[in-house]
């Protein structure tokens, strides 16, 4: 029983959680309409987890630094929902229906799987900080391109009128949103929790050592950018959908740094952790907006930026680690399960391979002894010699 | 224009490697190298080194700093590409192959400095080494979808793990993170995932650096072990002479990039050169 728990909150806890607050919010909706701007944070919030999601693929798990990914929810937003306009025109209907959302997503998430493809074969064999700044330039330029646009087409610098479902309530929307984080979710833990997933993170130890393992390193990389690119797309046409029109300076290069920072917060290598980040950001940024208005207005990046900040100091600052410790989450948790704490469960913990340690145990692991161990015993010069610097 | 039309013409050659015509030969052989040199730049790094390795032999690279060693072995695993020379596998060219192919087709690698999956636990470190044998075969869509297959292949990769860390001495501490198992154990991990890739040849990059007398001995032991139970062909570089001369039934000694001498351990160590490699005059 316990044994079966623990599995249970260790596969489908977040999907458990997630389909509990579509349940709710499905009731809530029916019973009494939420206000709009309530409607619209929430579609806010499902556009970002699964940017969050697609982004952690990339960053969390392969290890690699992609600064462009608005770029891709650009893709997706203006190709799907061009896609979907044409359909309506075509079609004589008067709004989109669920048939033409599919077949938008489908098109949104292509277009901007192809585009993943494209600059990841020409990109993946660059690492660390080029392939950044090659991402980064990619997300300018799709940015360009929209915004220069035909306006007969892509409606250029104003932006593309968006389809929408034509109705009153607006909340459906947001009910398809988080049925998408759930299908998002779905198999982004399942590609991790496969054999792939391994290979994945193997690359992102240890490259190296991955490829003399036998792993093939581009293909893997290749896989995992395309996966998060079409996510981006699906992320896109949802966003299309939930704002009119569709401007392509939203998807600048500060959004793509949003979405980073989401994951940043969230634990490289979360899941679940960068979930809750994306919620917290979005409103956090939606409540600023709200509350700030007028001449405060421009207060509102300073005030981000600070409770950014001190997130940060939060989750990194050596001086609050015996804080952390005493109340986080899990403590919290199993004090409400009244569970004892048990040392042999922590190593346990430890071992799963798809969380990262937090910088503070990472902290501990390349605290100086063992450094010094390392270097004693391992000749960090070999390193050098491995690949032929000093030959 | 032209130097720009130029060089995508470079950049697109060199996404898409030419194949090399790989012929076969007919060898006694497990591994059997034919002049196998490299130079970066005007450096010889690395010159006509014959080695030719029976099966199930333990054979010994040794040599001074700088001599070779393991540019010899990055050579052999696709690393780099020999510049002069090729180098059969059981009569098999391996010229040109990339490193992931090198390891398909049976040659598996340690490192001198480990370099293990760290954040990875034991157990999981050894099913990335499983990775791509055909009974394991599962794509990408059927573990997504969560096919039977999945489950089936994900326990038979598990058992077949298990298995692995048992002959290591490795299956009590299989749920633990690799980088916090003790060093001597590091090592054992870093064979038994190169074990798993199912070699013909397995490279042991100074199995022993680091390790106390007693470690040594044990270290010893395990690779008879692995030679007689996988029936496995190892090559091994290391500068522990009494290591060398009790474990290795062969020995090469190279210096400068060049072969200095070879032959049974005794043979080569007491050959006059190589004395004077080691010692001076």
């Amino acid at each position: 029983m316990k044994k079966s728990l623990k599995s249970f909150t260790k596969h489908y806890l977040n999907y458990s959680v997630i389909g509990a607050i579509l349940i709710v919010f499905s009731i809530i909706s029916l019973v009494s309409p939420m206000k709009t701007s309530m409607v619209f944070l929430f579609q806010q919030i499902t556009v970002a987890v699964i940017m969050a999601l697609s982004l952690s693929l990339v960053v969390g798990f392969l290890g690699e630094l992609s600064l462009g990914h608005a770029g891709f929810m650009s893709i997706g937003a203006y190709l799907g929902g061009k896609i979907a306009l044409v359909i309506i025109e075509a079609g004589d209907l008067k709004s989109s229906n669920i048939l033409v959302f599919i077949v938008a997503v489908l098109v949104g998430a292509a277009c901007a799987a192809l585009c993943g493809f494209i600059v990841g074969f020409a990109a993946l064999r660059l690492r660390g900080d080029y392939l950044a700044i090659v991402t980064l330039a990619f997300g300018e330029i799709v940015r360009v391109i929209f915004t220069h646009s035909d306006p007969e087409s892509f409606g250029g610098a104003l932006g593309l009128k968006s389809p929408s479902f034509g109705m009153k309530e607006t909340f459906v929307l947001v009910i398809i949103g988080i049925l998408l984080i759930l299908f998002t979710l779905f198999v982004i833990q399942n590609l991790l929790r496969s054999k792939a997933g391994r290979a994945i993170t193997a690359i992102r130890d240890n490259e190296i050592a991955a490829k003399a393992t036998g792993i093939n390193v581009t293909k893997h990389k290749l896989m995992v950018f395309v996966i998060s690119a079409a996510f981006a797309g699906v992320a896109g046409v949802l966003f299309s959908y939930a704002n009119s029109p569709v401007k392509a300076d939203t998807f600048d290069y500060n959004y793509s740094i949003e979405i980073l920072v989401m994951v940043v917060l969230g634990g490289m290598g979360s899941i679940n952790g960068s979930i809750i980040s994306a919620v917290l950001i979005t409103v956090l940024n939606n409540r600023l907006t709200t509350i700030l208005t007028g001449d405060n207005a421009v207060f509102k990046d300073l005030f981000y930026a600070v409770i950014l900040i001190l997130i940060v100091i939060y989750n990194n600052a050596p001086g609050l680690k015996g804080f952390r410790e005493k109340y986080n989450l899990k403590n919290f948790m199993n004090k409400i399960l009244k569970k004892k704490h048990d040392p042999s469960e922590i190593t346990n913990d430890a071992a799963r391979w798809d969380v990262v340690p937090t910088k503070i145990e990472m902290n501990e692991v390349l605290s100086t002894d063992i450094v010094v161990d390392k270097v004693g015993r391992g000749d960090d010069s070999a390193d050098i010699r491995e690949r032929g610097g000093n030959k | 224009m032209a130097k720009f039309i130029d060089s995508v013409k470079k950049y697109v050659k060199d996404l898409f490697p030419q194949k090399i015509q790989r012929k076969t030969i007919e060898s006694d052989y497990v591994l059997e190298t034919e002049n196998l040199g490299i130079s970066f730049g005007g450096l010889k790094a690395v010159q006509s080194v014959n080695l030719k390795i029976k099966k199930n032999e333990i054979y010994g690279l040794v040599g001074p700093n700088g001599a070779g060693k393991t540019t010899v072995f990055n050579l052999l695993t696709g690393v780099y590409q020999p510049t002069e020379g090729t180098f059969y596998l059981s009569g098999e060219e391996f010229r040109g192959l990339p490193q992931e192919q090198t390891n398909h087709k049976g040659i598996a690698r340690t490192f001198q400095n480990i370099r293990l999956f760290n954040n990875m636990s034991v157990v999981r470190n050894v099913m990335v080494g499983l990775h791509n044998q055909d009974e394991y075969k599962c794509t990408v869509l059927e573990s997504v979808l969560r096919l039977p297959r999945h489950f089936r292949i994900e326990k038979k990769m598990r058992e077949r793990a298990k298995e692995l860390l048992d002959i290591f001495g490795l299956k009590e501490e299989r749920n633990n993170l690799a980088c916090n198992l003790p060093y001597g154990k590091q090592r054992k991990l870093e064979i038994a995932r190169a074990l798993a890739t199912n070699p013909k040849l397995l490279l042991l990059d100074e199995p022993a650096a680091g390790m106390n007398p007693n470690e040594t001995e044990d270290l010893m032991d395990t690779i008879r072990l692995i030679r007689d139970k996988f029936d496995m062909t190892i090559l091994l570089i290391e500068h522990d002479l009494k290591f060398v001369s009790g474990l290795c039934d062969r020995i090469t000694v190279l210096n400068f990039g060049t072969v200095l001498a070879e032959g049974t351990a005794e043979e080569a160590l007491n050959d006059p050169e190589v004395v004077k490699a080691y010692i001076g005059n």
